[in-house]
Formats: structure tokens, sequence, C-alpha cells
């Protein structure tokens, strides 16, 4: 166990990054992220890497997707309104099949919104960033130690499978410092024989491409994609259960807002009503399954957001309506306290839906 | 005895430009230069959106297709994975470079990126079928100015080199054309110094190349020749316009 | 089984993040939980700031204190602002040459301590913050002032190490204010 240390949530990304072998970094100054592009503008240049910050977002993607491109590990990171810009290269990078990992420390919308924290970027996530049919890895820390391990998971993932990987996170995790171990990371081999790196004369080109002008070829790519997403989806969700084995009202909540329904729930124990959360780690795959299985054995559903209540749907669509979902939620850079969850929870206790 | 072949790195299959289209020639002025200077095999090339979209199925190195305008941006991100091997240029056109996509360009050039951008100045969009450019002459009629560009009301052309030429970065610029034989011969010189460039370290280059498009300026391919002659060149002079090099050599 | 929630604020400048992260790492030396959670953005500029830490035997759930168990208040406005939110039986630490109010609740413990002034009398002017720390260290066992020099080199940056001393020695003034 390496010695732990305290870091911020921001700092233990780019760590976590420079460890998982990431030597890339394009990013554009954006709050409350900006301390990841501190850190790699400072480390970056010791250890042969290259930091570079972007004239803007846009270009910031597009020189991922440049990097990408030749099979090397590559980040950038931004919050909401710059996330929003990156959505175009997010699409061609789906569209060209490279994988990349992309850091959003959300912040409240919409449009300039506030730096406060928000999770109301989870459809935009989730849903795809950007134009045409295709997934992104959404992983949701929910602790500084996370932050650092899902950063080391998500390129392994997106390596894996190339794609894009997430990590969607708030401006709260970003900021707040919690210790951390940091572990040197197992680095797998994937096949990069995609890449485009010049031929050397020694093989017959490569191309990075997502134009496809002939239908029935762009449609099979589609399938051909979507086949590879459905493995993802069988193999690679992530979830967290918490005192869900007795549990009668499930609280469903990723990130930040997970950490406060679990004191929440700890107090609705102490009044003796028998709560438990599920917490996605992926938000997509979304755990489907789990909630499913609890909605047999609960009565209700609390979903804890900062946001209008995004997420919420998807658990209405995993546990097929089969008990009331009702949400609990702060917007525009509040956080819900432990109080107001624990009132949802009596309510759900009761039977009462909204 | 071979007196004039295909280049190697062109790949051997009919282009899909229109006739009269100078495209051709300048991907062979591209090719020949990659050839040349043996680089084919540590070579990346960059297509834009528009009408040279489908150059990446022309060259023979490692290509990769860039979304609207961000080739500059994409370029940046190929050469810093590998400086030292990899050769990146980029193949845009006006709509491309010099509006969606002028930010890149600016930014690249102000970097110094070590790249070499190859930019076709037509004065129209082809690929959408004959829209206003931000190249397109005063007076100009397209499908988007059909009443010929009103400066008042969408203003002026982008002179991009001599306006990248102002940019402390920019390594090299230099405007040619392809309408005749001299020209062509100059335009070739010229690519080829933008290659070398970038293997001889000296940073960002640009070679603006005033090129035709007879179907969108609804003229024969003559007549469009005659066109870059008469109008668009008297607008956009020919000319080294930045070449820091050069430059340094003379304060020596 | 014991948790703290010590809340400390004042304006930016005032080094609020820094005693805030000086105790967080007690805390890790301590072998505790810890979580530290600054505010952040503009406010930080000449505004208030404020520092949320957690030390606790269990893991952290929120790191966001509503309620703080203990608050250091380094400007009146962060007096007024956070008095009320104190628990029942909790402390409130106050930098009494620059707060010239009192307290006015009695369910607290308060202790009032010029840490400003005693910070230009000893010649480390900037090191209020240090002193409170001192204080808060001496008022609160759960914190207590074992393991505190290893927390000070952890928190001062190599570059400055030559000012561990001093930020000890302003330690052990407030710990040792009557």
């Amino acid at each position: 166990m390496a010695e732990k240390v305290l870091m911020k949530g921001n700092e233990a990304i780019a760590e976590a990054a420079i460890l998982a072998g990431c030597r890339h970094y394009f990013g554009y100054p954006i709050t409350p992220q900006t301390e990841i592009a501190a850190y790699m503008a400072k480390k970056m240049p010791k250890i042969g890497g290259c930091f570079l910050q972007a004239e803007s977002e846009v270009a910031a993607i597009n020189m991922v997707y440049g990097v990408a491109g030749t099979g090397k590990r590559v980040m950038t990171s931004s919050s909401s309104p710059g996330i929003s810009l990156k959505a175009e290269g997010l699409s061609y990078m789906a569209g060209s099949d490279l994988p990349c990992l992309v850091v959003n420390i959300q912040r409240g919308g919409p449009g300039l919104g506030g730096i406060q924290p928000s999770q109301a970027d989870y459809f935009q996530a989730t849903k795809g960033c950007g134009h045409g049919d295709y997934r992104m890895i959404v992983l949701a820390p929910s602790s500084v130690q996370e932050m650092a391990s899902l950063t080391i998971k998500g390129f392994d993932l997106a390596d894996k499978y190339r794609m894009t990987s997430m990590i969607l996170a708030d401006g709260t995790l970003g900021q707040m410092m919690e210790p951390v171990s940091l572990e040197e990371a197992v680095i797998n081999d994937y096949d990069k024989s995609w890449a485009v790196t010049g031929t050397e004369m020694k093989r017959k080109k490569n191309l990075i491409n997502s134009l496809s002008l002939v239908p029935e070829e762009l449609e099979k790519l589609n399938f051909e994609r979507y086949e590879k997403y459905k493995l993802v989806e069988e193999n690679e969700v992530m979830y967290e259960e918490y005192m869900m084995d007795d549990a009668e009202v499930c609280v469903c909540a990723f990130g930040i807002t997970a950490r406060i329904a679990k004191n929440a729930i700890a107090m609705a124990r102490a009044q003796g009503i028998k709560a438990g959360l599920i917490r996605p780690i992926t938000l997509w795959p979304f755990p489907e399954k789990v909630l499913e299985e609890a909605a047999d054995k609960v009565k209700g559903f609390v979903c804890v957001e900062m946001s209008m209540g995004q997420m919420i749907e998807d658990v209405k669509l995993a546990t097929k309506c089969k008990k009331p979902v009702s949400l609990c939620n702060r917007v525009g850079g509040m956080i819900p306290s432990p109080e107001q969850v624990l009132e949802k929870i009596i309510d759900a206790d009761k039977g009462g839906n909204e | 005895m071979v007196v004039f072949d295909k280049p190697k790195s062109l790949a051997d299959v009919p282009l899909h430009y229109c006739p009269g289209c100078t495209h051709g020639i300048i991907h062979r002025l591209v090719a020949e230069t990659i050839d040349e200077l043996g680089i084919e095999g540590r070579t990346i090339g960059v297509a834009p959106v528009g009408c040279s979209v489908l150059a990446y199925n022309y060259f023979n190195c490692d290509m990769v297709e860039a979304a609207h305008g961000r080739a500059p941006a994409v370029a940046t991100g190929l050469k810093r994975s590998d400086p030292e091997k990899h050769v990146v240029f980029t193949y845009q056109g006006d709509g491309d470079l010099a509006s969606i996509g002028m930010a890149e360009t600016v930014h690249a050039a102000a970097r110094n990126e070590n790249i070499t951008i190859i930019f076709v100045n037509n004065a129209i969009y082809g690929m959408t079928g004959g829209q206003m450019a931000p190249t397109s002459l005063p007076g100009q009629v397209t499908q988007t100015s059909p009443y010929g560009r009103d400066t008042n009301h969408c203003g002026f052309p982008v002179k991009v080199s001599e306006m990248l030429s102002q940019l402390d970065g920019a390594g090299y610029i230099e405007r040619v054309a392809v309408n005749n034989v001299k020209n062509v011969r100059n335009a070739k010189k010229a690519i080829k110094k933008a290659f070398q460039n970038q293997l001889d370290g000296k940073g960002f280059s640009l070679i603006e190349v005033v090129s035709t498009c007879p179907t969108n300026w609804g003229m024969t391919p003559v007549d469009a020749l005659k066109w870059v002659e008469e109008k668009m060149i008297p607008y956009y002079p020919l000319g080294v316009y930045k070449d820091r090099d050069a430059e340094s050599k003379e304060e020596a | 089984m014991s948790t703290k929630q010590i809340l400390i604020a004042g304006f930016g400048g005032q080094g609020v993040l820094f005693a805030g992260k000086l105790i967080a790492y007690k805390g890790l030396i301590a072998e505790k939980q810890v979580s530290w959670l600054p505010s952040y953005g503009p406010e930080m500029r000449g505004g208030t700031a404020n520092c949320s830490v957690i030390i606790s035997d269990l893991p952290v759930g929120s790191p966001i204190i509503s309620n703080p168990d203990v608050l250091v208040a380094m400007n009146l406005p962060s007096l007024k602002k956070y008095e009320n939110d104190v628990v029942s039986g909790g402390i409130i630490i106050v930098d009494s040459s620059l707060i010239a109010e009192k307290v006015q609740r009695d369910d607290v413990t308060v202790y009032y301590v010029p840490a400003t002034k005693m910070a230009k009398d000893e010649g480390f002017a900037t090191l209020a913050n240090m002193i409170l720390m001192g204080k808060l260290m001496k008022a609160c066992d759960y914190i207590g002032f074992d393991g505190v020099e290893a927390a000070v080199s952890k928190v001062v940056p190599p570059k400055k190490a030559n000012l561990i001393d001093v930020n000890l020695k302003a330690i052990k003034a407030g710990y040792d204010f009557e």
C-alpha cells in the first residue's frame, strides 16, 4: 500500500492519469477543474510528456483526437460549458473508434450557469453528448480515491473498447481533499495496429475516419459498434450496494450525493427505518439488473440528484416502475442536505410517492 | 524510358474531382514532394471537410479525417505524439481553414506548430454546391450571394497569407497558383520547402494555393484559369509573405 | 467512535485553507478518516473564504458541513453567518483582535483569542491562523497536540521549509494561551 497523501480530487485525477501512462494533455481553463491543467502543466515537461493549453475546448478535443489516432493515451478535462463545446469532437472520436479519457467536473447550468457543483450533465454524458448514435463509458467517482482509481480504470476501458471514457464528477469532488494512496497502474497491452504512426513502408496505410457515404456501410458500422457496446454493458457495470441486505427503502445516488445519502441512511436507521443505497459507479452502462432486483424487495426508491431529475428516468426504466421512485434534488450549485434526504426516505418508507 | 509517372505516394485510383478542378494538380505536387523527400513512411496527412475530404483516399501515407476546420488542432496532436518521427500535413479548403477553422489556423501558426498546411483557396464552398466563402471576392456571385458579394452587408474577403504573416509564430507563408506551368513549378518549390522546413524543425509553414472551381464558378476550365489570372491573383497577389529563415539570414 | 466537523472561516488571504489543511493532515497522521473542502471561486479573492474539515473514526460521508462541532471565526461576517449553525455543546473560537462582538449563544464554549495582535507582537504577523489552530488543538481533545510537528512539515511546502519552526511557535503560542 502506497503512503496516503492528502490530495484534491482534481489533482488525484491528474496524477492517476500520469500513472496510467498518459503523457498528453490538452485543455482550456475553466472553473472548477483548472487544477487538473495546472498539475499537468507542472508535471508533464518533467516526465517527457506534453501539456498544451489549447485556444479553445474545440481545439483541445481535436488535439486529443490527433494523439488518440496515434494510439497513445491522451486526455482532456473541462467543466460543463466546456464539455458542450467538446461534444463535436466526442462524436468524431466515437465515429472513428478512438480511445481517450475526458473529465467533466460539473458546475451548475444551463448556459454559463454558475461555478458551484452540479450533476446536471447526466443526460449529456449518458445519452450521447454530440450527434449520432454512440455511447461513452461514464464513470462517477464518489471520493478522491475513486477520482484516481476510476481515472486509471477509465484509460484501460477506453483502450479495451476503443471508445471514450468520461469521468463525471462535480466541483465538490474536484475541490475537496481526502487521503489517497496512489499505486503504479497496471497498463494492459491492447492491440493498436489501427493507429496512424507512419506506415514505415511496411504495412498498408491506416485511416482514422468517421465519414461513410454509403448508407449500407454506415449502417453496418453502427450495428457493429453497438455489438461492442453490448459487451461493455455485459461486462463493465460497476456499482456499490450499501446496507441493502435488509433495506426497505432504496436510495439511488451517484458521486457526491451518494455520500450525503449515506449520512441520511445512518440517520434513518437510527430511527428504525431500514434504508440502503445503490450507488451506480458506471452511469453508462447503467446498473439496471441490481436495481430491478431491488425493486422486488423494497417499498420504494429515492433518487438523490443535483439536477432537476435526470438519473431518475434510468432508475424508473431499470425498475420497470414496479415501485414508486421519488426525487430529492437541489440544483444551481446547491447541495441536498442529509436532513432533506431523510425526509424523502421517511416518505418512501410510509409508501408515499411525492 | 519513363518520362512522366504517377507519384508513388499517390494512390492509383481515379480522383472524384470535377473536370478542370486544380485539386488534382495540387495533390500531385504534395505527393511528388513526399516521394522526393522519401518521407511517405513517416507522414500522416489530415483531410478536411469540403471537396478534398476524400483526399484520405488519394494519399498512400497514413491519413486522418478531421472535423470541419479542426485539421490544425488534429495535426497538432498527431505531431506532438511523436515530434521526431511524424511528418504531418493538413490539406484544407477556404471554408474549412478560413471560416469555421480560423481559430485553429491562427493559433497553430501563433504556436509555430511544426506542421505543413496546404491551403487551397478557390473563393467558394465547392462540396455544398457553391456558397459564398470567406475568400469570395467582392461582387462575386454565389448561391448565397446571388446579387454578388455585397461588402456592406457581409464584409470583405480574408487574405489569409497576409494576415498570418503578421504573427511572430508563423515560420513560412507563401501564396502560389497553379493556373499555368510557371506557377505550377513555383507552387511545387513552395510546397517542397514547406515540408523541408518541417523536417528541419523550422516550424509552421502554410502554402496558400489560388485554385479554381469551374463547376461552381459556372465557367469552362479554360475560362476559370483566366478568371484566376484576371480576378483572383490581383486580389490575392502571389509571393512569399513570411520567411523567418530568410529574414534571419538577411539580418546576419 | 467519534467525528469532529470543523469549519474555519474568514477573509481570503488569512490562511483559512492552509489552517484547514494542517488540521486535516493532523487527522491523517493520527490515522483517522479525513476530508477537507474549500469554498472556491471568485469569493476567494477578498471575499469570505471557508474550509470544512471532518476528522472521524468512521469513513466520512458528506464532506459538506451544515452543523459544525467547531467554528473558527476569523472575521465578523463569518461569525455572524455560522454562529447559529454550531451544534449545541460545540466550540467557537474567535479572533478577538478582529471581532469586537461577543458570541450571543450560551450553549457553546467560546474562546476569545486576540490572534492577530499576538501574531504581530510576536513578529509573525501572517500566522494568526496558526495561533487559532493551536487554540483549537487545546480546546478539542479529539484533535489534540500530538503529531503537530509532522503535520506542519507536511503542509509547509519543501521550498519554505525554513518556516516550519515559526509555524510551530505560533501554534504553541495559541495552545498555551489562556
